[in-house]
């Protein structure tokens, strides 16, 4: 039989002194290396992009070009010259405006929709296929029956950006719902959280990262339809402003309105994927 | 047949819809009020199964559960169930994930500071109340297997069922653990049927152990009464006899009559 002879010693309190701080310049160093790449690359680019445009028989402008012929849209984007000749935040407004109602719209019935699929069998088998289909229509091809239904131009808009977005948001509701881990279903069968307490407590919350995936998807379909559908729809809008900036020639307002678009479309991810953070604190790291 | 005893599990077995034969057959137990069951065998014998028909998670194939002489076959809070892996809801806090179940269980006539009450009370009972308002993710595995089993304590059940509750942690957290469902079996007298492959974890926790033959058409192979007093202290029961013999009857059954179907086949 084992005894311990001896006990062991207790470990000697070593002196607390706070560790060496890392300097100012090693500190800023991480930073540093995430910020240099895309600002050297981007000069890169503008470089490239000017000495490739600058010959006499180049058919685009260089950057410098663009600068001296629409620095006024870059500078002022809210001005109003009246008619159809205002400000590109203006355009950017009109365009965001439809995107946000029908995304809303999308969003709402897509939810609805998913669920319905998710929870009932039925539902499924009958509707899936149908969707599945559906969804591979491109945007625009639901624009002129959309036209021919609505007979005004802003509703058509708001219906081709609701049916691009509706069906990621569908499909990923659905996929949520029907992957809440048994677990859960366990737990709430044993405290007997039955009907709409067992959706709203369990299934909701568990699908919810499934959920903002499909928005997340949903609002950059938007944003790429929008822009086709107005340029065949006329009016305001961004998508408007390029199409007539073409018809128009100058072609130097395009690059500029093409820079809004992306930088508006980031802006569009970065929102729903950080409300979808707020949303599921938490539920990601189980 | 004489009076039923407080859970009676009678000729139960379970098929499921797929497979040519039982996974469990014809398993009968009597367990008495306040007493410490485990249920251990090789894996794929059927344990989980088991404790899931008594759950009423799953449906029984022919025989069936009576707890206090009623016939269960749904799921119920009076039997609460610890699941291996904790399955916290990881959007509720610490306190959220216990008060549902207190809300929906035997806090259902009680006043929302009742209910909160309750569910503090029995997080100081697994010791938890420092982590109340940290959620799932943000605590270690063996506080996450302390909420569960403060989450099915708080509903006060006639059964406490522990699925493998410990299996996941490491040795040391392990031990901490069973020392305090020890205590707190002690404390409440609850009745429980725990689920483990660990033959030191069954003996030490255990007034009876029920070793299952290896599946499919597993059956209750034998039934070892652990007749050590209570308390036990690990510590002091490393030498004792009674412990070691205990230990060895199981061991005996699990590697030696009834050793791990893949290894007598090698």
């Amino acid at each position: 039989m084992n005894v311990l002879v001896t006990r062991p010693e207790a470990a000697p309190i070593l002196a607390s002194a706070p560790l060496p701080q890392p300097s100012r310049v090693a500190r800023l160093r991480p930073y540093a290396a995430n910020i240099l790449p895309p600002l050297l690359l981007t000069l890169l680019f503008f470089l490239a992009w000017e000495a490739l445009c600058s010959g006499p028989g180049s058919n685009l402008p260089p950057p410098s070009q663009v600068w001296a012929e629409s620095s006024e849209l870059i500078l002022r984007p809210f001005y109003i010259r009246g008619g159809l000749d205002r400000g590109l935040g203006l355009h950017l407004f009109a365009s965001l405006e439809r995107v946000a109602l029908g995304f809303v719209l999308a969003a709402i019935a897509g939810i609805a929709l998913g669920l319905l699929i998710g929870t009932s069998d039925f539902a499924m088998k009958g509707l899936d296929p149908i969707f599945q289909v559906l969804r591979t229509v491109p945007p625009l091809a639901w624009l002129p029956l959309s036209l021919a239904a609505f007979r005004e131009a802003t509703p058509s808009a708001i219906f081709v950006i609701f049916i691009t977005a509706i069906w990621p948001i569908i499909i990923n509701t659905a996929v949520g719902v029907r992957n809440v881990p048994q677990d859960y279903r366990n737990v709430a069968a044993v405290i007997q959280l039955r009907g709409p307490a067992f959706f709203w407590r369990i299934v909701l919350p568990a699908a919810a990262p499934y959920i903002f995936t499909g928005l997340r998807i949903g609002i950059g379909l938007a944003w790429l339809a929008i822009i086709a559908a107005e340029m065949l729809i006329g009016g305001v809008g961004i998508g408007f402003f390029i199409w007539d900036a073409w018809n128009s020639s100058h072609l130097s307002d395009i690059f500029v309105a093409l820079f809004y678009v992306g930088i508006t479309g980031f802006v569009l991810d970065r929102i729903v994927s950080a409300l979808g953070q707020l949303a599921t604190r938490g539920t990601q790291s189980s | 047949m004489t009076a039923h005893a407080y859970l009676e599990i009678s000729n139960l077995s379970i098929q499921f819809p797929k497979s040519p034969v039982p996974v469990l057959r014809d398993v009968t137990l009597r367990i008495d009020k306040g007493q410490y069951v485990s249920v251990i065998g090789h894996s794929g014998c059927g344990k989980s199964t088991l404790l899931n028909v008594v759950a009423g998670l799953l449906p029984a194939t022919a025989g069936g559960v009576l707890l206090e002489g009623q016939e269960v076959n749904t799921p119920g809070p009076d039997r609460a169930v610890v699941f291996q892996n904790h399955s916290l809801l990881p959007w509720l806090t610490v306190t959220e994930n216990v008060l549902m179940a207190v809300e929906l269980t035997v806090g259902r006539k009680m006043s929302k500071a009742e209910r909160l009450a309750w569910t503090l009370e029995t997080l100081a009972l697994v010791k938890m109340t420092h982590a109340k308002d940290k959620r799932p993710g943000e605590i270690s595995g063996g506080m996450k297997q302390r909420v569960g089993i403060a989450r099915a304590l708080a509903m006060r059940p006639k059964v406490l069922l522990l699925d493998e509750p410990f299996g996941a942690l490491d040795a040391l957290t392990r031990a901490h653990l069973q020392d305090e469902v020890m205590r707190i079996h002690a404390d409440l007298g609850c009745t429980v049927i725990m689920i483990t492959h660990d033959v030191e974890e069954a003996v030490l926790l255990s007034d009876q152990i029920v070793m299952l033959t290896n599946g499919p058409n597993a059956r209750v192979g034998e039934v070892l009464e652990v007749g050590l007093p209570r308390p036990r202290s690990r510590i002091a029961l490393g030498a004792d006899p009674r412990f070691l013999a205990a230990r060895e009857a199981v061991l005996t059954f699990l590697h030696d009559r009834h050793a791990a179907p893949t290894l007598t086949a090698a």
